[in-house]
């Protein structure tokens, strides 16, 4: 039991060094231009630039590069925007993670739901009208881009029919704090919830209805149909309970990859001030330091929420847990 | 399984059953269908921006005039609100000019969506076919070879992995684009189609070379591998003759899927203005102009987000029939 969670910590921090020496390769060590320039910004005097090489130590050697970045990163967090007046990038990247929190969890619990159920009908009915009707809706889903979805959306309850009785309720564009009007922060997230979770809903319902379909044909299902068991008990207690196995570590991975930025396109057209939104206007105002360290950020979470779902794996899955 | 009675007949190969029970989905040949429709109506781009719709869709037309109905009317039009002042480019005017309208340049959108298309789809087609080289390489390498090579790509694979797709792009993206790449003595320029067509490569490889590094050590272990191993067979020979072939329907199957993937990954790039730069045109850039005609003239985004729906659902589709047809199980399609 020890061992093997000794073993994925080791590998953790492996991969936590791998991706800040990969984030901090590609903003610093690509090859073209002089990263004091990108730091600097656009246009930048050249006092700020010597400034900028001092603070970072652009004239030493990478190793020493790196670990001035990291220390800013993660120690001092004194990691100031050069684009945006000497705004510290870090607790600006705290301030947005509520919003993004909020946006990802809603439109969790929806693609859930909605997957669970469309996964279970589809296999249930396997062949079926209602089955290639269900996988059709899902691939279609799939194949909407999230910021013209977004878009389309805002364009019908925000203004074609805004005046109807059907959307008269949609607020404006904008984020809601939940502690100052719970209330309003429902209503203003549950079309971005909605948006973000069509695509999540196509990939999860196709998942569980391939695995569900699988699974139907295994040998225990046998046992349990000629136990005389009812044919919903089997789908639903023996069916599906082991089918949820890979569809939760998928969870775990999409949910950790969306709070980490992967939601970049829903709040930019639901303009949510989140994580993405940030590095969204980092990216107009070519605003490296902030992205650098959004990215960074994520991609640590996203690490860390992995670890975390293994090691949940080690305790709850007893092939998982023996097999080391 | 042949029958006895046909054995004197040599029967036919994977990819001719495969091919034989693709034309049989009609799902999947609509969409082979729709494809080719799309592709030939992007090549058609020069010939309808000349000849039909007499336009330049990468000038700026704002103070243009076209005929409609024998009159002459302005491309840029009085705001239909009051309460908006300033001026708002011609909607769809059911005309062969200025088919859907224009955009806030006056430049026409039918024109552009038709260039714009060549973009998006070369991109997304150089991307998907660089991909499966790179992880159709970087799998076999890894799977045949194991050991050390094993292990230091697939940890390489692990850490791109964990990085959130669409990040790791915009970063690519937002370093290329301020300053080009500069490798040696070559000089890549910021808008040049390559960048994003790498860097759309690059994101996706990990995604695609798991798959099939699983198919190589499971290969590596069949008998025929053993015993071509045996006669002595050179290593570089058991790969290409004896690995690759049975690999290929995997990278196959993936192909479509991936190409839809790069199609939504370009789209997006572009709209966060760090994939195709301007003037050239492609599906993305196009709901980027019209994200701030939304309102006023929907159809400026809704005709590019429309095309990329269609292209990436057959090419799904196709995806789909494809690995029914070729009874591919592993190469299962992830975000």
């Amino acid at each position: 039991m020890i061992m093997p969670l000794l073993r994925r910590l080791g590998q953790t921090v492996f991969v936590l060094f791998g991706i800040s020496a990969l984030v901090f390769a590609v903003f610093f060590a690509t090859p073209g231009a002089d990263p004091t320039a990108r730091i600097a910004g656009r246009n930048a005097a050249p006092q700020t630039m010597e400034k900028v090489r001092k603070e970072y130590g652009f004239d030493r050697p990478l190793p020493v590069q790196y670990a001035i970045m990291m220390k800013k990163l993660f120690i001092t967090r004194d990691l100031a925007s050069y684009a945006n007046r000497g705004e510290l990038v870090v607790p600006e990247i705290m301030r947005a993670a509520p919003v993004t929190l909020s946006l990802v969890s809603g439109a969790a619990v929806i693609w859930v739901v909605l997957s669970i159920g469309m996964g279970v009908v589809a296999a249930a009915c396997k062949g079926s009208w209602i089955d290639r009707t269900l996988m059709m809706a899902g691939l279609v889903g799939i194949s909407i881009p999230v910021f013209w979805l977004g878009q389309v959306v805002n364009l019908i309850t925000q203004n074609r029919y805004h005046d109807t009785w059907l959307f008269s309720w949609v607020p404006g564009l904008g984020y809601v704090p939940f502690t100052q009007s719970p209330c309003g922060w429902f209503l203003a997230l549950v079309i971005p919830w909605c948006v973000l979770a069509v695509m999540f809903v196509g990939i999860y319902s196709r998942i569980l209805r391939a695995d569900l379909v699988a699974i139907m044909g295994e040998d225990f299902i046998r046992t349990a149909r000629a136990k005389g068991l009812s044919p919903t008990r089997i789908l639903l207690r023996h069916g599906l309970r082991t089918a949820l196995i890979t569809f939760v570590s998928l969870f775990g991975m999409d949910f950790a990859q969306l709070v980490g930025g992967g939601a970049l396109l829903t709040e930019v057209v639901f303009g949510l001030p989140g994580v993405g939104r940030l590095t969204y206007q980092a990216l107009n105002s070519l605003d490296l330091p902030l992205i650098m360290a959004t990215v960074m950020y994520s991609a640590v979470f996203v690490v860390l929420a992995n670890a975390l779902v293994d090691a949940a794996y080690l305790f709850l899955d007893p092939r998982v847990r023996d097999a080391h | 399984m042949t029958k006895p009675s046909n054995t004197h007949r040599p029967s036919a190969g994977p990819w001719a059953s495969a091919l034989r029970s693709l034309l049989r989905n009609r799902a999947a040949l609509a969409s082979v269908a729709v494809l080719a429709f799309i592709v030939v109506a992007s090549l058609c781009a020069p010939f309808y921006a000349r000849h039909v719709a007499h336009t330049d869709p990468f000038v700026s037309n704002v103070a243009g005039t076209i005929m409609l109905n024998g009159q002459e009317t302005d491309i840029m039009q009085p705001n239909d609100n009051p309460l908006h002042l300033g001026l708002s480019p011609i909607g769809p005017t059911g005309h062969t000019a200025y088919l859907l309208g224009a955009d806030s340049q006056g430049r026409d959108i039918m024109a552009r969506l038709l260039y714009g298309g060549r973009n998006s789809l070369l991109i997304s087609f150089s991307a998907a076919v660089l991909c499966l080289v790179m992880a159709g390489t970087v799998g076999i390498a890894a799977g045949f070879f194991g050991g050390v090579t094993d292990m230091v790509l697939s940890r390489l694979m692990d850490i791109m992995w964990a990085v959130p797709v669409y990040l790791f792009a915009i970063s690519l993206s937002i370093v290329t684009i301020t300053s080009g790449l500069r490798i040696g003595p070559f000089v890549i320029e910021a808008d040049n189609l390559l960048i994003p067509i790498v860097i759309i490569a690059l994101v996706y490889v990990p995604y695609a070379a798991r798959p099939v590094r699983g198919r190589v050590i499971a290969l590596r272990q069949a008998e025929f591998v053993t015993a071509a191993r045996c006669l002595g067979v050179p290593r570089w020979r058991i790969v290409l003759r004896d690995i690759l072939p049975n690999v290929s329907t995997t990278l196959v199957v993936m192909g479509p899927l991936l190409m839809a993937m790069a199609l939504l990954a370009e789209s997006a790039l572009s709209f966060l203005s760090i994939g195709v730069q301007a003037p050239a045109a492609s599906w993305g850039t196009i709901i980027l102009d019209g994200e701030g005609l939304i309102y006023t003239r929907p159809m400026v985004a809704i005709a590019p987000g429309l095309a990329i729906v269609a292209v990436v659902l057959a090419l799904n589709i196709l995806g789909d029939g494809l690995r029914d047809a070729l009874d591919v199980r592993d190469a299962s399609r992830r975000e």
